[in-house]
């Protein structure tokens, strides 16, 4: 998978530059996420920055340091900090302080339910506060990579060295281990709750179909796996990590197990952040020299929606209609494209 | 590299073994002033003085890496923390890690070599020891991490030497120059050494691999201060100062020849050797001269990790030699010198 070359009419490909409004955020952008018709970029510190649909900016303080993990339901985004804080910021601007981590460290995982539920973690403990409930708190065998909600019930992944753990937290002694060597950091349950991936420390993906707790190695990628983003339906899974779209087969109960993925949208970059589209087979994908391209996932036909030149693009994402994408760069220059 | 190399936010790691002194070369560090912003990652809270909002806890996890190579090890907690401390660049001027007492350097140093992501934005500067003059010789026969922290070392701070008589002193510097005769030796109490000698070394860049000389300049010195303030009682032995010890178990091993090296046959070898001895190998490092080739060639290398470059053109008049040297524990002395003359151009 390492290396490509660009589709001969690449002169000739189809761009819609011109539609795109132009975005300047003056702060180093690591996501952007809509929260109602605005969306929101999150800023590598301190910061996040609403952008409506004419372009104005409207600036929102949310840590009092570097803003580290950050997840959203599309109601609301929370976030956690080196300052030891959870907050969460809801369409209106309005910051809510969730948690405070009684000796600071630093917040390095969240996630979200979406009924509401939120879980955060700090070294190598993850805590769940849901609803009125006292918060609950399980520590695992290493600091925490990342945390997942399961799209059913109050359960939660959380990969670690050496594999995840699965959690209940309403039920005592519940927790369940999938071991698997290395360490794990981005974790993602397939919307039709039957496999779980995790992003490792290794350029490589590691899944578990959760039925049988079957393992499935996905592997081949020149770097390390940043994002990764479930197409319409659940059908495959999009990731950064090589110089094309990787998508991994995920239709049937086999999931991606003795299948090639599809490799889409070759460039002469690293694609840096992926977004599936939340209604259609399309997705946006970013590349480490600032290109932002649309992909038909049928058969990879792609619209140019930023030219390349600058900073990686670190930031996409669509709104939950999928009428409009918001994008940004590194350094915080970045679009909104209406369809 | 050296180009992307400036930019890098540089990285000192700071071990000892405990009670050394480290936490007061670090107080030292982020009193002074310098005009700079570190930002510091240490195993325990609490035990700096100093107001500083770039203070961060870590928990010293050591991960084996995935890639069939059981002695490459990587911190997980640093990977982790430097990601999240690149959010904030711009707001220090470099980073510093402080070990615990029993710390290996080994997967410190390895997780800015293995890691493409912390290798984009950082780089290792050099790896300081704090060693104990009263103390030392004693932990160096009991403690292996002791051993391996001198063996690991760039920059040696001997520390609390007015704790001990000049016969003691020879005798601890003499034990570290039995097993890391490279490294730069500074003498000191409550470690006032000049911050220039243990920051911002650039040990690790390629470019700066100039001399593989062994240091000791500070033996003279040491030499000189003995006759001068003539009250030294241990005259009776050792009139240079410098006993001689050979540490069993850790050792350095030189490698020189005048004559050109085949580059077909030196590269495979000493892939093949740091493959085969990369747990023994801790450090290596050199300066090669290569057949048929202008440019000097230099590589460094932490046990199975290797990386080098042509580094420039070899001057006009300078001896075109090739220089290797290894530190390593029970090194296969004999096999690796007759490895290294194969591979001269005969």
């Amino acid at each position: 998978m390492k290396e490509f070359t660009p589709p001969p009419d690449s002169a000739s490909i189809v761009s819609v530059t011109d539609r795109v409004k132009p975005v300047t955020l003056g702060m180093a952008v690591t996501s952007v996420h809509f929260l109602g018709p605005r969306a929101a970029f999150v800023g590598g510190e301190e910061n996040v920055a609403f952008v409506d649909g004419k372009g104005e900016i409207d600036t929102v303080a949310v840590h009092s340091g570097g803003i580290l993990s950050t997840a959203s339901d599309g109601k609301r985004l929370v976030m956690g900090g080196d300052d030891g804080k959870v907050v969460s910021l809801d369409a209106k601007g309005e910051v809510t302080l969730l948690a405070t981590d009684p000796k600071r460290r630093w917040i390095d995982a969240v996630a979200l339910h979406a009924d509401g539920a939120f879980a955060w973690s700090a070294g190598k403990t993850a805590t769940v506060k849901s609803g009125k409930a006292e918060e609950k708190s399980l520590e695992v065998p290493s600091t925490v990579g990342g945390l997942a909600f399961a799209p059913k019930g109050l359960r939660l992944a959380i990969a670690h060295y050496n594999g995840v753990t699965l959690w209940f937290p309403n039920m005592a002694g519940s927790a369940e281990f999938l071991p698997w060597a290395g360490s794990h950091h981005g974790v993602s349950f397939s919307p039709d709750n039957k496999f779980l991936v995790t992003a490792m420390h290794e350029p490589a993906l590691h899944g578990w179909r959760l039925a049988d707790n079957r393992h499935m190695r996905m592997t081949g990628y020149p770097g390390r796996v940043r994002s990764m983003s479930w197409s319409a339906g659940g059908k495959g899974l999009a990731t950064s990590g090589a110089d094309t779209v990787i998508v991994w087969p995920f239709g049937s109960k086999d999931g991606p197990m003795g299948k090639e993925p599809a490799m889409l949208a070759p460039l002469q970059a690293r694609v840096s952040v992926v977004a599936c589209h939340p209604r259609d087979d399309i997705l946006a994908a970013g590349y480490s020299d600032g290109t932002v391209l649309m992909v038909r996932l049928k058969d990879g036909a792609e619209i140019l929606v930023r030219r390349n030149g600058t900073p990686a693009v670190a930031a996409l994402a669509w709104n939950a209609k999928g009428t409009l994408l918001a994008f940004a760069d590194e350094n915080g220059d970045g679009g909104l494209l209406e369809l | 590299m050296s180009e992307a190399t400036a930019q890098k936010i540089p990285v000192t790691v700071l071990t000892g073994y405990l009670g050394a002194g480290k936490t007061t070369l670090l107080n030292r560090i982020l009193s002074e002033n310098h005009g700079k912003k570190y930002a510091v990652i240490v195993n325990e809270f609490g035990e700096i003085g100093i107001d500083n909002d770039l203070i961060i806890g870590a928990d010293e996890e050591v991960f084996e890496m995935n890639n069939g190579c059981i002695c490459c090890t990587v911190r997980g907690d640093l990977v982790r923390i430097m990601d999240g401390l690149m959010k904030r660049k711009g707001k220090f001027d470099a980073i510093i890690v402080e070990t615990t007492g029993l710390a290996d350097p080994a997967p410190v140093a390895q997780t800015f070599f293995v890691d493409e992501d912390v290798q984009k934005n950082a780089r290792l500067d050099a790896v300081v020891t704090v060693a104990d003059a009263k103390w030392l010789s004693d932990r160096l026969k009991d403690a292996p991490e002791a051993k391996n922290q001198i063996a690991f070392a760039d920059v040696i701070v001997l520390n609390k030497t007015d704790l001990v008589s000049k016969g003691e002193l020879a005798e601890v510097e003499a034990r570290i120059r039995g097993i890391n005769p490279y490294a730069k030796l500074h003498r000191t109490e409550r470690c006032s050494v000049a911050l220039a000698d243990v920051l911002d070394r650039g040990a690790f860049d390629l470019d700066r691999i100039l001399d593989i000389e062994p240091d000791f300049l500070e033996a003279d010195d040491h030499d000189h201060d003995d006759h001068h303030h003539g009250h030294d009682h241990h005259h009776h032995d050792h009139g240079h100062g410098l006993k001689h010890y050979h540490d069993e178990e850790m050792q350095s091993l030189s490698l020189k020849t005048d004559k050109p090296l085949d580059p077909n046959v030196f590269m495979p070898w000493l892939q093949n050797l740091v493959q085969v001895e990369g747990g023994k190998i801790l450090r290596s490092k050199g300066i090669l001269a290569f057949h048929d080739d202008d440019d000097r060639y230099v590589f460094q290398g932490v046990h199975m990790m290797l990386e080098g470059n042509h580094q420039r053109k070899w001057k006009e008049g300078e001896p075109r030699e090739s220089r290797l040297v290894f530190i390593g524990r029970e090194l296969p002395e004999e096999a690796i010198r007759k490895g290294f003359e194969s591979c001269i151009v005969s």
